[in-house]
């Protein structure tokens, strides 16, 4: 079974479907666990032969999963430059994996929720991802998907150090929690740097929207434990999940004290967000990004009453590079993508249907 | 000497911030602290390698010396090379290079002993020994939080594991 990359740029894909708890602030809940297969030496000392044999044995064990239905496999090193920037931009493959080389490959539940990478960093990155707040749900589901492969898989593990890594920041129980939040009344605000502090304080990294060393971009901000060792799973997963509640009525705290405040200048900037979306003739993705963020925050505060949320996710995701060359279906140089990039947002806004060509 | 709150550089400027009476202390290096300033400062990013990497650059290079020649007969990397990439070439690495691991690991992570999961194929006997330091560290949370009701429970539990009365424990 191959992956339909026609059908997937047509929705936005789970981590942008807009729903679930807080979904207005908590855009998505993630767990990914880092596993090694006992035999084989990491991905980084391994030559293509052993990428292969790792690439070949994991593959099957992952067509045989029940987990979350059937998966769809995808070999990485096979698929040209766009689609794989196109995957990442999704959030089902990381840039490592990308730009990685030799045999290696993903595997994607059908609701996109659930994403098996193989010869990433590790041998194995097991990720679940779930719109809104639920890392309880990502939880018992990576839970069970790692369960059933590890009857049938020997993992590297030891006693003291538990499951063991390339990198010793992810050894013990490999696992990563993280929350993607919505953040732009505390960053218009510079409260952020509040958040930060507070978050360094109890050993929580913040990353911007593509994780490790990426930008924040829109006002979106992914928090996540920063230790792997001494603790259980749950108890990591508690402490990420302990801490989101405080970051969300914090924003929301700001956001209604603007509304008081300021609400003539934070309607200003939200319309004129607006405007310059349904105007612009050429927009670069980094603009694009800043204008959506005030508009979602517009709607959630109804400043804007005439745009679904779901419009404005879908632009998060449609007018990110690859999508748009994909939706588009040519390669576009950057001032192309621009213009193109500006059409398809005037479109979408003007309540025209866009259609594909 | 404090790092900077935003990278592994000295931390030279300190500015103690003081908005609506609440009082902020920031440690940051030169660069870090002009953006603060500037108010472009950007959320502090991390990529894990190559922080790793950049934290054991910093070590004493006496100790370097020491270890540097330092090689897993399993994959053939020499601790050198886990230096400067940050990352380890086989499973075995956290045995050969174990002296000098496990000070780092506890730098990380504030903890040497794995606590949770453990593979469903493991020897019933090792499974029992992790289930029995789960416990204790569930214990030990329980006590600093006051819950003694659920701190009572789990030591009754922890005492069934060991094969004997919970009370004897004191």
């Amino acid at each position: 079974m191959s992956l339909d990359f026609d059908a997937l740029t047509r929705t936005s894909g789970e981590w942008l479907r807009g729903q679930g708890p807080d979904s207005d602030i908590v855009i998505s809940s993630r767990i990914r666990l880092a596993r090694n297969v006992a035999q084989y030496p990491f991905v980084g000392r391994a030559d293509d032969g052993v990428r292969s044999e790792i690439e070949s044995l994991l593959r099957d064990k992952i067509e045989d999963l029940r987990a979350d239905g059937r998966m769809n496999y995808v070999r990485v090193d096979g698929l040209d430059d766009l689609d794989r920037r196109f995957l990442v931009e999704r959030q089902l493959v990381s840039r490592e994996l990308a730009e990685g080389h030799g045999a290696r490959g993903v595997g994607i539940s059908r609701e996109e929720t659930v994403s098996l990478m193989i010869n990433e960093e590790d041998h194995l990155r097991i990720q679940v991802l779930r719109s809104g707040f639920s890392l309880d749900e990502c939880w018992n589901q990576i839970d069970a998907v790692d369960d059933e492969l590890e009857s049938e898989v020997t993992y590297a593990f030891s006693d003291r150090l538990g499951y063991l890594t390339a990198c010793p920041t992810n050894v013990g129980t490999g696992i990563r929690v993280s929350v993607m939040l919505h953040l732009p009344a505390l960053v218009l605000t510079k409260e952020i740097q509040k958040v930060f502090q507070a978050l360094q304080k109890i050993s929580l990294a913040v990353r911007g929207l593509y994780g490790e060393g990426s930008q924040a971009m829109g006002d979106f901000y992914q928090i996540s434990n920063q230790v792997t060792l001494g603790k259980s799973e749950t108890q990591l997963v508690d402490n990420v999940k302990d801490v989101v509640p405080n970051i969300v009525n914090y924003e929301r705290r700001v956001r209604s004290a603007l509304v008081k405040e300021n609400r003539q200048s934070l309607h200003d900037q939200v319309a004129r967000a607006y405007g310059i979306l349904k105007n612009a003739q050429t927009i670069s993705s980094e603009e694009t990004m800043h204008l959506l963020s005030s508009l979602r925050m517009g709607i959630n505060l109804e400043l804007i009453d005439d745009l679904e949320m779901s419009t404005v996710n879908e632009l998060f995701i449609h007018t990110q590079p690859a999508h748009l060359q994909k939706i588009r279906q040519q390669e576009l140089d950057t001032a192309e993508r621009n213009v193109a990039r500006a059409t398809y947002i005037r479109q979408r806004l003007s309540g025209s249907s866009f259609e594909h060509n | 000497m404090k790092k900077c709150a935003h990278c592994s550089k000295p931390a030279t400027v300190h500015i103690t911030d003081i908005r609506n009476g609440e009082v902020h202390v920031l440690h940051l290096c030169e660069t870090h602290a002009q953006q603060y300033l500037s108010g472009t400062l950007p959320a502090p990013s991390s990529d894990a390698p190559a922080d790793l990497a950049a934290q054991l650059q910093e070590a004493d290079d006496d100790d370097l010396a020491e270890h540097a020649q330092l090689v897993c007969p399993s994959c053939g990397i020499t601790y050198q090379e886990f230096r400067n990439e940050g990352r380890l070439g086989c499973a075995h690495d956290y045995q050969a290079f174990e002296s000098e691991l496990i000070p780092l690991i506890e730098n990380i992570h504030g903890e040497t002993q794995h606590v949770g999961k453990c593979p469903k194929r493991a020897p019933d006997a090792s499974r029992k020994q992790f289930e029995l330091i789960q416990l204790r560290s569930e214990l030990r949370s329980a006590v600093e939080d006051e819950d003694y009701e659920t701190a009572a429970k789990l030591r009754d539990m922890i005492g069934e594991l060991e094969g004997r009365d919970g009370a004897d424990d004191e």
